[in-house]
């Protein structure tokens, strides 16, 4: 028996069992698209073909799916058996972003709403 | 970080669950705890995410968003650091190779593309505080300058990370402990475009959205 | 040169704290004294201060605990002394600018000092021994964890004696903790040091959750582990996912007081009750990473005295954790009249009523896990039987609170203080004692006394009756929290019992300090020959008490839960048994210098000498930096020493 282990043959971080090209075709095309979907929320942001409305779902679409990019093609991120820990922390460090994020908007827009000072409260009457 | 096993893992037979092998390589140790990490930062992050949702209209009668971001600005930012992205990448396609040189290059591009976008920043917090509109200004304005000058913070640590890399890549060689740091440094430069994605969403494209 | 710190700081015209003081600098001069006469510093420095073991460093956190709680229950003997005197017109010996300080220092220093503390010191321990491996995944970093929190409770200490302490209670609610209405340095003590500690108790949740999920002997499923790891999952999960908001949340505070930034002032746009929401968004996971390690050690107890194993394993780790995604989506109870409005009220309200029920299959599972089993009445078994009967009783008081309108009248009240100790002492200090009795042969070799231990359990459960109970009543009578004195006098019989309550708690303190010592004193009548005086059935009990600082010689190979209950009923002879040398870490002083400066670091900003603050800042930079470039940090235990100790070990099993 080996004293210790410390061999790069036996070491799988995952994502490491791919090959230099696999890897390389891998950084390529997550380039690609993300500077795709870096563009193409620019443009929806500036112009004036989408609804303005929806732009800001859509602006949260595209970069969910490039944040999925990265995850992807940067950081190696798949579905074998060796990634299931990175995938489940994952999976709860997003639940509690979400939960941290949308949880605060909506509790304090409540808390905005129902605790504005009285003098605010009037402008707004007045101002219908 | 070096973890001991007297059990080789390529030893026990196959189908063996990978939950069963007993303890796992030090690079796989050390991948995961700074992917945990990483989360930890991430969460932080969102804190300061959700600060600037709740406060990016008090404005104090001061300036707004609208008034103070430049687009162009921002999607130079953005290139650079997604650029700085991919250089990160084939830095590391160079150090599974073991070739030194090729090392050296990449991370030196991907620094410079790093100094750049802090440049860009800089130059923008500066105009900012010139103009009256610093950090103390308003709560949007402190919530502003937390969330990106935070970003900021990371990346100029991370450049920093980055450059002793090199040092120890010169002076102690690709041995493990060297390789690991370089596969942390390659997550948490990766990490921080993923915040980026955040930031320039929804600050600087959220603001004329 | 100083920034602004004076003479004035020196607490001179204030009789408490100065005796408090000039007593702690007698006692500290003596033990500096003592060790340093009978030449203990090279032993101290090699092998306890510098260690990476993780045994080592979860009996000093164990250590910090205990004397953490001899300060903050100081603070709460105090707290009950002034409360019993001052009724109507008295006024009682603790102006209101101390009681203040006084109950905010309680608060900080039981979560963060004691509850913490003990419990991560008893993970530390226990965690790599019950999953068959010799340390947790990064030893160094461990040490710096531990050494951050040390440095966090010395910079709380000092704030007795150099300056003040916050007056805003324990969570430092904005505007309160602003600059403009706490111009002074109690709240820059307060936010350094728990941003100090708390970045050492990230990390050592980064460090625990890696160790669970990657570092388990071989065999070791998840569906093997022990429960207790399985808590310990959980718990550190939910370190490494709420932390973050205590640090984000202090930072900004931090930069409107520093800085001039309007995150939760009155003015400039700040909103004060963002901070409420981000520090409860914390505040509540961290009370389940506090009980979720009990519930852990309560779970390992129950089973081990009963003979039997523990009932329901499958339902217990699916209760712990939907526990652990559950806590995440309840904070907003601590805050329902802040005015969120009936439906956001309702819905967490609903949501904290859900989460009490996998807490409940829990303590059916630990019912079931007694009945029919051959129960010996240990110290331990006591601390869990008094658990199940006090967590419940304050786990209903909390659902009861969990109904808004109900909260409406009890928040703020003495009926919430009732409330949160009932679950706290109960559920959290009697699991850390239940762990401290359960787990102290294995660390020391030798049991503590067992008549002493259930006379420490009695006083703590009567006194807590006593000190608790009346606080119930006295909520429901209109009793408001933090108050330094109270009009109606009807109110002061319940407040003299309570302090009765919280004497013989104090006895029961006392009680404790006489246990160990009485213990160190005849261990020889109680010795742990075999490592294993419980009968137990998990892999913490196969080695020896201490265990060498390898734990394992050969890795066990685990082929089902309890392993070494079953490896006791079915010996099997190891896969191979020869030996072979073994590495372990380095001890390091990267812990000790990087708290050395970072405390440096936080002293000179609370007192604003920016000169100084660089100085700390620098030097614990170029401590770590000096870090990353050693190569060798492993040491080799030859076979020769282990196989001595195997053989050692192996024959004192064979005698018993």
């Amino acid at each position: 028996m080996n004293a210790h282990i410390e061999a790069a043959e036996t070491d799988r971080a995952p994502g490491s069992h791919h090959s230099n090209r696999d890897r390389l075709k891998s950084y390529t095309v997550g380039f690609g698209l993300a500077v795709l979907l870096t563009a193409a929320s620019f443009a929806a942001s500036s112009s004036s073909f989408v609804w303005g409305p929806s732009i800001p779902v859509l602006l949260a679409v595209l970069a969910i799916a490039q944040m999925g990019v990265h995850l992807v093609f940067f950081l190696h991120i798949s579905t074998a058996p060796d990634s299931t820990n990175n995938i489940l922390s994952l999976a709860f460090g997003i639940f509690v972003v979400g939960l941290v994020i949308f949880g605060s908007i909506i509790i304090m827009s409540n808390l905005n709403h129902n605790m504005m000072p009285m003098d605010q409260l009037m402008d707004m009457h007045t101002q219908r | 970080m070096n973890t001991v096993v007297d059990v080789a893992s390529d030893e026990m037979p196959t189908g063996v669950p990978i939950s069963e092998r007993g303890p796992a390589p030090a690079r796989v140790v050390a991948g995961f705890g700074f992917w945990l990490f990483l989360l930890s930062d991430i969460i932080i992050f969102s804190a300061l995410f959700a600060a600037y949702a709740v406060l990016c209209n008090a404005t104090n009668g001061g300036p707004t968003a609208v008034e103070l971001f430049d687009k162009r600005h921002v999607l130079f930012e953005t290139s650079c650091l997604l650029a700085s992205s991919f250089t990160c990448g084939m830095m590391m396609i160079a150090m599974e190779r073991r070739e030194a040189a090729l090392t050296y290059f990449w991370a030196i591009v991907t620094a410079a593309l790093g100094v750049v976008f802090l440049c860009l920043e800089f130059s923008e917090f500066a105009h900012m505080v010139q103009q009256g509109a610093g950090p103390s200004r308003s709560a949007f304005l402190s919530s502003f300058f937390t969330l990106v000058g935070t970003h900021g913070a990371h990346v100029t640590v991370g450049i920093a990370w980055l450059l002793i890399m090199m040092l120890q890549v010169g002076k102690l060689g690709f041995r493990p402990m060297v390789v690991r740091r370089m596969l942390c440094f390659s997550l948490f430069w990766h990490a921080l475009d993923i915040v980026w994605i955040g930031v320039f969403t929804v600050v600087y494209l959220g603001a004329h959205a | 040169m100083f920034g602004r710190l004076t003479w004035d700081a020196i607490p001179l015209n204030e009789p408490i704290p100065l005796a408090t003081v000039c007593v702690l600098i007698v006692g500290i001069a003596g033990i500096l004294s003592l060790v340093t006469w009978k030449g203990w510093w090279p032993y101290l420095w090699r092998e306890w201060i510098t260690s990476t073991d993780h045994k080592r460093i979860g009996v000093m956190y164990v250590i910090l605990a205990l004397v953490m709680l001899l300060r903050g229950f100081s603070d709460a003997i105090m707290m009950r002394a002034q409360l019993a005197l001052a009724a109507g017109h008295a006024a009682g010996y603790l102006p209101p600018e101390h009681y203040n300080q006084i109950f905010s220092a309680h608060g900080t220093i039981m979560i963060f000092f004691v509850g913490m503390t003990f419990v991560v010191g008893l993970m530390n321990f226990v965690l790599p021994l019950q999953l068959g491996v010799r340390d947790v995944a990064f030893p160094v970093l461990n040490s710096v964890s531990f050494w951050l929190t040390a440095a966090g409770v010395l910079l709380v200490n000092v704030s007795l004696g150099v300056g003040e302490f916050a007056r805003t209670g324990w969570l430092a609610y904005p505007p309160l903790s602003e600059i403009a209405y706490s111009p002074g340095v109690g709240v820059d003590y307060y936010l350094w040091s728990l941003q100090i500690s708390g970045l050492g108790t990230l990390l050592s949740g980064i460090n625990l959750t890696t160790t669970i999920l990657k570092l388990r002997a071989p065999g070791m499923g998840y569906g093997r582990m022990p429960v207790f790891c399985w808590t310990a999952l959980a718990s550190n999960l939910l370190i490494v996912a709420a932390f973050p908001i205590l640090t984000a949340t202090f930072a900004m505070l931090l930069l409107d007081r520093y800085l001039g930034f309007h995150f939760f002032t009155n003015d400039g746009g700040g909103n004060p009750m963002m901070y409420i929401n981000l520090i409860w968004g914390w505040g509540h996971p961290e009370v389940y990473i506090l009980i979720l390690p009990a519930f852990g050690v309560f779970s390992e107890v129950i089973a081990t005295f009963s003979g039997k194993p523990l009932f329901g394993y499958r339902s217990m780790v699916m209760a712990t954790m939907a526990i652990c995604v559950l806590s995440f989506m309840v904070w907003l109870h601590h805050f329902f009249t802040m005015g969120a409005g009936a439906n956001v009220n309702a819905f967490f309200g609903i949501a904290t009523m859900i989460i009490s029920v996998p807490t409940g299959v829990k303590v059916f599972n630990w019912l079931f896990t007694m009945y029919g089993g051959s129960i010996r009445f240990t110290a331990p078994v006591h601390w869990a039987i008094g658990f199940i009967v006090t967590f419940v009783i304050g786990g209903m008081t909390g659902v009861l609170m969990a109904i808004p309108p109900a909260d409406f009248v009890l928040h703020n009240s003495l009926f919430l203080i009732a409330h949160f100790h009932n679950v706290i002492i109960g559920g959290v200090i009697f699991g850390a004692m239940a762990g401290y009795t359960y787990w102290f042969p294995k660390a020391f070799g030798f049991r503590l006394h067992e008549g002493l231990g259930k006379a420490v359990f009695w006083c703590w459960f009567v006194g807590f009756y006593l000190a608790f109970m009346p606080l119930y009543a006295l909520g429901l009578m209109g009793a408001t929290r933090r108050m330094q004195h109270y009009a109606d006098p009807t109110w002061q019989p319940l407040m003299e019992v309570a302090l009765g309550g919280a004497v013989i708690i104090l006895i029961g303190i006392l009680l404790t300090v006489a246990q160990l010592v009485v213990s160190i004193r005849t261990r020889e009548r109680r010795r742990d020959l075999t490592g294993d005086p419980w009968n137990g059935r998990t892999l913490e009990w196969s080695v020896s008490s201490p265990p060498p600082a390898w734990n394992f010689a050969l890795l066990p190979i685990v082929g089902g839960p309890d392993a070494f209950w079953n490896a006791k009923r079915h010996p099997a002879a190891p896969a191979d048994p020869r030996l072979v040398s073994l590495a372990v870490p380095k001890h390091s002083a990267l812990g000790f210098f990087v708290a050395f400066f970072t405390v440096i670091l936080g002293f000179s900003l609370i007192w604003h000498i920016w000169w100084l603050a660089i100085v700390g800042l620098l030097g614990a930079i170029a401590v770590s930096l000096r870090h990353a470039w050693q190569t060798e940090l492993e040491d080799y235990v030859s076979v020769a020493t282990i196989a001595e100790h195997e053989r050692a070990h192996q024959s004192q099993v064979a005698r018993a």
